[in-house]
C-alpha cells in the first residue's frame, strides 16, 4: 500500500501550458502542424475582406481589374506594392498550409491511420510541401522569374 | 445496464458531431472548388480580364462558387469559434468576439455573393 502511494506521488503532474512558456515548449512536428492550422485559419479569416476586396476589383471592370493588376506593381492609395505583395504572400503560405494539413485530416479520418510515425511524417510532409509551394509561388508573385 | 456504445447517456448541446461533420463537408467542396478554378485558370492563353471574368460568368460556375462562398462562411464561423472557445474564458468577450465573428462573416459572405452575381 505504501509502495502504490509512493509511486503515484512521484508521478508527474502535466499542468495546461502557461503563455510564458510557449517559446521553451518543444512541439512535435504534428503539433505545429496543428498550431499553424489554427493561426493560418484565423490569419485568412481576418484578411477575408481583403481577399474579398480582390475578388471585386478582379471581376467587376476591365477598370477595376487594371487597378487591381496595378495595385502589384505601383501600389494601391497609400497602401505600396511591396504590401500588397507581401499581404498576398502570407495568404499563399496560410491557404497553402491549411489545405495540405486539411487534406492530411480528411486523409487520417477516412483511412483511420493515426499511428505515431505516420503522424510524424506527414506532419514533416506538410510543412515541407506547404513551404516550398509558398516559396515558389512567392518567387512568381515577388517577380523573380 | 450498459451506459456505453448506442446505448450510451447522450448529453450536451449536439453540435458537437454536427460540426465536426459541416467542418469537413464544407473543406471537401472548398477544395473541389480549388481545384476546378486553378484547371480553368491554367488554361493555355493570356490570362486578361475577358478570360478571368469569363470562368465566372458561367451560370454552373456561379451556382459552384456560391455554395463555396456559404461553406466558408460555416467553415470559418466553426474553426474561429472554437478558437475564441479554447482561449477566450471571459464571457462578456467571449460572446462580443462571437458576434463581431458573425457580423465579419456574414458581410464578407454578402459582398462576395453582390460581387458574384451582378456580372
Amino acid at each position: 500500500m505504501t509502495n502504490t502511494t509512493k509511486i503515484k506521488a512521484a508521478r508527474p503532474v502535466y499542468r495546461n501550458i502557461h503563455i510564458s512558456q510557449i517559446s521553451s515548449y518543444r512541439l512535435p512536428p504534428a503539433g505545429i502542424v496543428s498550431i499553424l492550422h489554427r493561426i493560418s485559419g484565423l490569419m485568412m479569416f481576418l484578411l477575408l475582406p481583403f481577399v474579398v476586396w480582390m475578388f471585386d476589383m478582379s471581376l467587376t471592370s476591365e477598370i477595376s481589374y487594371d487597378a487591381f493588376t496595378n495595385a502589384f506593381v505601383a501600389g494601391i492609395g497609400f497602401v505600396p506594392a511591396w504590401f500588397v505583395k507581401l499581404t498576398v504572400l502570407a495568404l499563399l503560405w496560410g491557404y497553402l498550409h491549411h489545405f495540405i494539413a486539411g487534406v492530411r485530416h480528411l486523409w487520417m479520418d477516412a483511412t483511420h491511420s493515426v499511428s505515431k510515425e505516420q503522424g510524424h511524417s506527414t506532419a514533416v510532409m506538410t510543412l515541407a510541401l506547404s513551404v516550398l509551394l509558398t516559396l515558389l509561388l512567392g518567387a512568381k508573385l515577388f517577380g523573380l522569374y | 445496464m450498459s451506459t456505453f456504445g448506442s446505448k450510451r447517456t447522450v448529453v450536451g448541446a449536439h453540435y458537437g458531431l454536427r460540426d465536426w461533420l459541416a467542418q469537413r463537408v464544407t473543406a471537401v467542396l472548398m477544395a473541389v472548388f480549388t481545384v476546378v478554378v486553378l484547371a480553368q485558370f491554367l488554361m493555355p492563353g493570356a490570362l486578361g480580364y475577358d478570360r478571368w471574368a469569363g470562368i465566372f460568368a458561367q451560370q454552373w460556375m456561379k451556382f459552384l462558387t456560391f455554395v463555396v462562398i456559404l461553406s466558408l462562411a460555416y467553415h470559418a464561423w466553426v474553426g474561429t469559434r472554437d478558437i475564441w472557445m479554447d482561449y477566450v474564458k471571459p464571457v462578456g468577450l467571449r460572446l462580443a468576439l462571437h458576434v463581431f465573428t458573425l457580423v465579419w462573416l456574414l458581410g464578407c459572405a454578402g459582398w462576395a455573393v453582390q460581387v458574384l452575381w451582378r456580372m
